[in-house]
C-alpha cells in the first residue's frame, strides 16, 4: 500500500500591492487570529520605495503573526538593483529571520543557509530544483506559468514543492514603474499613486475586454487564479504547500475554503461556488495549471 | 578621450540567426556572432530560424576562418523531463567548438561547468542579473566568464556593475528590439497564448497573432487580446504584447512601451570607457540586409571609439531613421 499524503499545507504569500499601512496591519492581525494557515510571508516585494512604511510596524506584525501560532517569512525584493536594496536584504538575512528569496542575488546573500524560495525565481525543471535544495532552499514556490504535467515531474519525492493555488498571478517585473506612467508623473516622483488600488490597476484591451493589472513595476494577470479541482493532483504529484496570495477580498474566508477542500471536508464544487460569491477583482482561472494560457478560465478551453 | 589599447576595444557581438546570417555579420565586421540549434532549447525558436547540427559545425569554420568568434545560445529554461536536449545542445555545441556559450538555467550552467571545466561561458540576458551579487552567484560558483545585463539598469549602474563583477566581464545590448521587463522574468505570452519565452523560447507567437479590419482601422490581436488598432495607411508595426496600447483608467495608451526600438549609440563611448567588454545587436530574425547595414555601421563606431574617442552619430541615426527609437533604461527618466 502507498504510503498516506501528508496534509498539505497552506502559505500565506506577502501581500504585493501598497495598501495603507494601517490596513497592511489590520490585514495581519485578523490573519493572526482568524486565519487557518500554517506559514505567513510578510516584506515588501515589488518597490523599495513601499519599504519603510513598513519597517515601522514590522517588529510588531511579527509577533503578533507568531503568538497566532504562524510560521513567519520574510520576503524579499523580486528585482533588486540598488546598492540600497541589496543592503536592505542584507539586514533582514543577517536580523535571523526565515527568508523567502525572490531574486538570485537574495541566494548568493544567504551563502547556504536555509531559506524558502518564492514564485520569481526561474526553476522549471527538477535539475534545478534539486540544485537549489542543495543551496540550502528548503521549500520552493514555482513560478505561475508551469503546467500540472511539468510540476508532477519537480515535485516527484522532494516534499519541497509549493504550489499557487489563489491570487492573481505574478507575471512580469520592470524597471520602470506603470502605475506611474499611467498616471502621467515621474517615478522618483511618483506620490505612491499604486495606493489606490489594492488589487492592482485593471488593465483592459481597447475594445475594453479585461486582461492585466498592474502593481507599480509589476504586471499580474487580471483573472485570479483559483485551483480548487487540481487539489488532489497537485497532492499526489508530491506538493506539499499551496499558496494564498492576498487580494483585498475576505482572505480569512479563501484561506478557510482551501483548509477545508484539502482537508477533504468540502468538495471543489463546493470551495469553487464559495470562492465565487466573494468578491474578487476577476473571474476565477486555472489556465496555466491546465497548460493553457493562464487568462483562461476554469472552464474554458484553448 | 585617449585612443584605446586593442584589448579594451568592446567586442561587437552580432546576430546570426540562419548559416546565410552568419556569413553576413561575418563579412560585414562582427568581432563574434550569436546563434542556436533549431530547437526550443533557445529564445529565438522561430520557424525557417537556427541551425541543425551540420550547420552549426560549418558556420563555427566559416567564422574561425576568418577570424570571427561564434557564442551558442542554448538559453531557454529546461523543460521538466526533458532535460537531456539541453544537455545535448551544449554537448553538442560544445564538440562544434563554440568559444563560448550562452547560458540561462543556472542547472544547466552546473552541468556545463562540470562537463566541460575549460569551456568559456556567458550568462544570458534571460537569467537577468542585476546586482553585483547575483553576477559573483554565476562567476564564483560556476566560473561565468561574462554577463549580458539586463535591459532595466541605467548606465550608472552597468559602470558599478562593470566594476564589482571583474573577472567577469560584461555585455549590453546596444540595438534593436527592447524588452521593456526584466528578461526571462517574463509570462505575459503565455498568460495570453500559452507560450512564453522560459518555456518555449518564443514571445507573442505568430502562431497566435490575428489581424481583422474594423471600421476601416486594422487590429491586430495576440492570443485573442486586442494589441493595437492601426488607422488605414499607418505601418503595421509586429503586435508584441508589452508594446501595444491598452486602455487603463478610460484613457488608451502604450501602458508598458511606445512601439520603439533601442538605439544606444550615443552612449557607446561612455559604455566603453565603463569597461564594458562587449556590445550586443538584437536581431536574430531579422534579414540579412538590415544585419548587414547594422554590423557595418556598429563596427565603424567601434573602430572611430578606439582610435579617436569619437563616433560619428548621423550613420548610426540614420539606421531607424522614420522609427522611433530610445535608450531605453539606460538612461534614468525612462523609469
Amino acid at each position: 500500500m502507498s504510503k498516506a499524503p501528508a496534509r498539505l499545507g497552506l502559505t500565506l504569500g506577502p501581500v504585493l500591492f501598497n495598501w495603507p499601512v494601517g490596513r497592511w496591519v489590520d490585514f495581519y492581525a485578523r490573519i493572526a487570529d482568524e486565519a487557518p494557515v500554517d506559514r505567513v510571508c510578510l516584506g515588501e516585494v515589488v518597490c523599495s520605495k513601499r519599504q519603510p512604511f513598513r519597517d515601522e510596524v514590522i517588529l510588531d506584525t511579527v509577533d503578533r503573526l507568531e503568538r497566532g501560532g504562524k510560521e513567519v517569512v520574510y520576503s524579499t525584493l523580486a528585482l533588486p538593483t540598488t546598492k540600497r536594496e541589496v543592503r536592505a536584504i542584507k539586514e533582514m538575512i543577517e536580523a535571523g529571520y526565515l527568508i523567502e528569496a525572490n531574486d538570485i542575488a537574495t541566494v548568493q546573500l544567504l551563502n547556504g543557509r536555509h531559506h524558502v524560495i518564492g514564485p520569481f525565481l526561474n526553476i522549471y525543471n527538477e535539475a534545478t530544483l534539486a540544485l537549489h535544495l542543495k543551496l540550502g532552499a528548503t521549500r520552493v514556490c514555482l513560478p505561475p506559468e508551469l503546467p500540472l504535467e511539468s510540476i508532477r515531474l519537480i515535485a516527484a519525492g522532494n516534499d519541497a514543492v509549493e504550489v499557487l493555488a489563489f491570487g492573481r498571478a505574478p507575471l512580469a517585473l520592470s524597471a520602470r514603474c506603470y502605475h506611474a506612467r499611467a498616471h502621467g508623473v515621474a517615478k522618483d516622483a511618483c506620490q505612491f499613486v499604486c495606493e489606490r488600488d489594492a488589487d492592482g490597476l485593471d488593465v483592459l484591451t481597447l475594445d475594453g475586454k479585461p486582461f492585466l493589472a498592474v502593481n507599480g513595476t509589476q504586471t499580474l494577470g487580471y483573472v485570479v487564479t483559483a485551483i480548487t479541482r487540481e487539489i488532489a493532483d497537485l497532492r499526489e504529484a508530491g506538493v506539499v504547500s499551496l499558496r494564498l496570495s492576498p487580494q483585498s477580498c475576505d482572505m480569512v474566508k479563501v484561506a478557510t475554503i482551501f483548509r477545508d477542500l484539502a482537508d477533504g471536508h468540502t468538495t471543489q464544487e463546493e470551495a469553487t461556488e464559495a470562492l465565487s460569491v466573494i468578491a474578487l477583482p476577476g473571474p476565477l482561472s486555472d489556465g496555466y495549471l491546465r497548460g493553457l494560457p493562464g487568462a483562461n478560465l476554469l472552464d474554458e478551453v484553448d | 578621450m585617449m585612443a584605446r589599447s586593442p584589448s579594451s576595444i568592446p567586442e561587437l557581438v552580432c546576430p546570426a540567426g540562419t548559416p546565410a546570417g552568419l556569413r553576413t555579420a561575418v563579412d560585414a565586421g562582427a568581432h563574434s556572432v550569436y546563434c542556436g540549434f533549431r530547437d526550443e532549447t533557445n529564445a529565438r525558436n522561430f520557424p525557417g530560424l537556427n541551425f541543425d547540427r551540420a550547420e552549426m559545425r560549418e558556420g563555427i569554420a566559416y567564422a574561425h576562418e576568418r577570424g570571427v568568434k561564434v557564442l551558442v545560445a542554448v538559453n531557454t529554461f529546461m523543460r521538466a523531463g526533458a532535460v537531456d536536449l539541453w544537455k545535448r545542445g551544449v554537448d553538442d555545441a560544445v564538440a562544434a567548438g563554440a568559444d563560448a556559450l550562452i547560458l540561462a538555467d543556472v542547472a544547466l550552467v552546473a552541468y556545463a561547468r562540470e562537463t566541460y571545466p575549460k569551456q568559456r561561458l556567458h550568462l544570458s540576458v534571460q537569467a537577468a542579473a542585476a546586482t553585483p551579487e547575483a553576477i559573483a552567484f554565476y562567476r564564483d560558483r560556476f566560473g561565468i566568464a561574462r554577463v549580458v545585463l539586463p535591459r532595466v539598469l541605467t548606465v550608472e549602474e552597468i559602470a558599478r556593475l562593470t566594476a564589482t563583477a571583474a573577472p567577469c566581464e560584461t555585455e549590453v545590448f546596444v540595438f534593436g528590439g527592447l524588452c521593456v521587463m526584466a528578461e526571462g522574468r517574463c509570462m505575459l505570452s503565455s498568460y495570453a497564448t500559452g507560450k512564453s519565452p522560459n518555456m518555449t523560447g518564443v514571445c507573442s507567437p505568430p502562431s497566435h497573432v490575428e489581424y481583422r479590419e474594423e471600421n476601416g482601422a486594422l487590429v491586430a490581436s495576440v492570443g485573442g487580446f486586442t494589441v493595437e488598432r492601426f488607422a488605414r495607411g499607418e505601418p503595421a508595426g509586429y503586435p508584441t504584447l508589452c508594446k501595444g496600447r491598452f486602455q487603463v483608467n478610460a484613457a488608451a495608451l502604450h501602458l508598458f512601451e511606445d512601439p520603439v526600438s533601442l538605439n544606444a549609440v550615443e552612449l557607446l563611448p561612455r559604455l566603453a570607457d565603463i569597461g564594458v567588454a562587449a556590445f550586443k545587436i538584437e536581431g536574430r530574425q531579422r534579414g540579412r540586409a538590415y544585419v548587414s547595414t547594422v554590423v557595418r555601421a556598429f563596427r565603424r563606431a567601434v573602430d572611430a571609439i578606439a582610435t579617436s574617442g569619437r563616433i560619428d552619430v548621423t550613420e548610426l541615426r540614420a539606421l531607424t531613421e522614420g522609427q522611433a527609437e530610445t535608450t531605453g533604461s539606460y538612461k534614468k527618466a525612462w523609469r
